[in-house]
């Protein structure tokens, strides 16, 4: 039992440094690729975009989404937002529609049918040459759209481009672990753009050649997860996804543990489903690094996260279980003892330890790498730890959940979570 | 369809390599620090075992000179911090580690030397003490656990118990004479109270009501100690009142 213990151990161990190894090589080989734009960028040419905005009871955060998105540097004639309302049941309608001019901003509402059937809603309304859609709970910084649109430019084979997704103004401790995750995807969403391997074409300002829904097919539900199949549908039609790391977006990250919750339940019960859809692309060389590393690594990477998980709690109630034992014994006799002398022979110097340790510092690399390319600065915060910490905890349970809704196919779904988000 | 960028298959073998090199780094610093425990358990065990042939041979003097002049070599407090780290490492490394085993031999075989000299000492000496071997076995056996925070407790309280305890199942030839000289049966944990056996798990009360002589032990010793503190305060009180 206990050998068996050790070979799943070290094999999830393997698995997760070499993901890192493997970033930070991709890092060393390419980091000449990483291009970043001078502050003011001009385009040789300005191709018209469209910017959906779903929206369902943002009342919150609607009208700053807006301001963000009029005060883009890109020339209004070129930009069209079309904001839907996916049948909010709050003030978002009253809101949205002082945004319509009739020209260049266009509300519409309809009956609530989910994200896909918003943003498909606005791709149909659409005839601009790229597509981008916006999730209503996000702020764009004002250089974005250049920014991505230079992506374009300077490689016509790529057919989407996603900017880095920063958490907005992250005030409590769940906030803060959350924008140590971002910072953290800044770096692995760019390796893996680097190397065809991106997944995922998140809600907050992907931007994708309007030629990719022409030749593919509009948004799909795909549990609640259109952005990752979308993506998955690209890859498996070879669409190069690149990524922006200097056009910033601001999203609001959820602010408990709750909504955090409920929020990755989605993502993650997403994952699995699309991944269970999309599983021909799996280990095919032809279908590249998303097929090779990216999806069996993700998935590995879930039942490390429980491996671990289980290996914490049977520990714990290993631990509750000989006290209790003794207590029952003995009673409270040296329970409390604290005449405890500290001897070196006592620490832990197992290899799982050093193990641990040198993943853990891979780990924090790749988040000082991440803030790196994000703003320039590499600095060791104190929400690191709260990062680790928390996520240790809580993600074993989303994940769980969403293994478990997966195999009884129980969908979590997006306005669910909407309601969630706006009623706290 | 569009084409994916060629696969960097080179890519996969270096970063392959260099996982399996921060691997083998975890592992030997692992097992670098391991043998270092090693050493020191071996090297306190060697410490143990010249303080134990240092007390032999003064015993043998013993004839020659009155108990007064034997120098205290009491191991116990040595033996009790030998034996917390060998079953850590036992822990650690698992009880069919050889390098535990034996070390756990040795560790055996200093407690029977001890508890032969000890009580050689305290026959010739009339110091009171009262010897717990304690035998136990490392596999299914929650009673044991049980017995072990029973004795560890008690040597707390009594500080004249001595408890020697053995892995019964350690192949060991002494411990089997033992076994079989105090006929100690395998329905374990068992312990042999000044050269009784008792199998099955014994509370504190147990052990308590089957030697009053403990309590009576504890006391004497209670009230040595606080008649030597007083005499001591007496003295010392001239002597503070000098200094003010």
């Amino acid at each position: 039992m206990e050998q068996v213990y050790s070979v799943i151990f070290y094999g999830f161990a393997f698995v997760s440094v070499y993901v890192q190894v493997f970033f930070l090589l991709t890092f060393f080989d390419k980091r000449r690729h990483i291009s970043w734009s001078p502050k003011e960028i001009e385009l040789k040419r300005y191709p018209t975009i469209t910017i959906a905005v779903p929206c369902y009871n943002e009342e919150k955060t609607i009208t700053k989404t807006m301001e963000s998105l009029l005060a883009l540097d890109y020339p209004k004639d070129k930009l069209t937002l079309i904001i839907v309302d996916d049948g909010s049941t709050d003030n978002t309608w009253e809101l949205v529609k002082t945004f319509d001019n009739g020209s260049n901003v266009l509300a519409f509402r309809k009956e609530n049918g989910g994200k896909h059937t918003a943003v498909n809603f606005a791709l149909e309304k659409s005839t601009a040459e790229f597509f981008g859609c916006l999730d209503a709970d996000s702020f764009v910084d004002n250089q974005a759209m250049k920014r991505i649109m230079r992506y374009f430019e300077n490689d016509p084979r790529n057919m989407a481009v996603i900017p880095s997704v920063l958490s907005y103004n992250p005030k409590n401790m769940i906030q803060k672990a959350q924008k140590v995750e971002y910072d953290m995807g800044v770096y692995i969403k760019k390796m893996l753009g680097l190397i065809g391997g991106i997944q995922v074409t998140p809600g907050p300002l992907s931007t994708f050649r309007k030629k990719v829904f022409d030749d593919l097919g509009p948004y799909r539900k795909a549990h609640n997860t259109e952005d990752q199949e979308i993506a998955l549908r690209m890859q498996e039609h070879g669409y190069k996804i690149d990524y922006c790391p200097d056009a910033y977006i601001y999203t609001n990250t959820p602010n408990s543990v709750v909504k955090l919750y409920r929020q990755r339940l989605r993502w993650i019960y997403g994952f699995i489903k699309n991944l269970v859809d999309y599983r021909h692309l799996l280990f095919r060389k032809k279908y590249g690094t998303v097929a090779l590393f990216t999806l069996p690594t993700g998935m590995i990477s879930i039942f490390g996260i429980l491996f671990m998980f289980f290996t914490v709690i049977y520990n714990l109630l290993r631990v509750i279980y000989e006290k209790t034992i003794q207590i029952n014994t003995i009673g409270f006799h040296n329970f409390f003892s604290l005449n405890y002398k500290f001897d070196w022979f006592f620490i832990d110097t197992r290899a799982m330890l050093f193990l641990s340790i040198i993943l853990y510092i891979l780990v924090i690399t790749s988040v000082l790498l991440g803030r790196k390319m994000s703003t320039g600065k590499a600095n060791f915060t104190v929400s690191i730890i709260y990062f680790i910490i928390i996520y240790s905890i809580v993600a074993p349970f989303w994940m769980l959940r969403a293994i478990f809704n997966s195999l009884i196919s129980k969908e979590s779904s997006w306005t669910f979570e909407r309601r969630v988000t706006t009623s706290n | 369809m569009h084409q994916h960028e060629p696969n960097d298959w080179k890519k996969y073998v270096i970063v392959l390599f260099i996982t399996a090199t921060l691997f083998a780094i975890g592992i030997w610093t692992s097992s670098y620090f391991t043998n270092k425990k090693m050493t020191e358990l071996k090297s306190i065990e060697d410490k143990i075992s010249l303080d134990l042939m240092s007390s032999e041979t003064q015993f043998s003097l013993l004839q020659e000179l009155s108990c007064k002049d034997i120098s205290n070599t009491v191991l116990s407090s040595e033996l009790n911090s030998l034996a917390e780290k060998i079953s850590y490492s036992e822990g650690n490394l698992g009880n069919d580690n050889s390098n535990v085993v034996s070390l756990k031999r040795y560790y055996s075989l200093l407690e029977i030397k001890d508890y032969l000299l000890m009580k050689k000492i305290t026959e010739r000496c009339g110091e009171k003490s009262i010897f717990v071997l304690y035998f136990y076995k490392n596999e299914k056996c929650d009673d044991c656990t049980k017995q072990g925070y029973v004795l560890t407790s008690l040597r707390e309280k009594y500080p004249n118990l001595r408890v020697y305890s053995f892995d019964y199942n350690l192949d060991l030839s002494a411990i089997r004479a033992m076994t079989s000289i105090y006929k100690v049966p395998d329905d374990l944990p068992a312990i042999v109270i000044n050269g009784k056996v008792h199998s099955g798990f014994q509370s504190i009360e147990d052990i308590e009501k089957t030697f009053p002589e403990l309590e009576a032990m504890r006391k004497e010793e209670e009230a040595a100690a606080k008649k030597a503190a007083t005499t001591k305060t007496k003295t010392s009180t001239p002597v503070g009142t000098t200094n003010n």
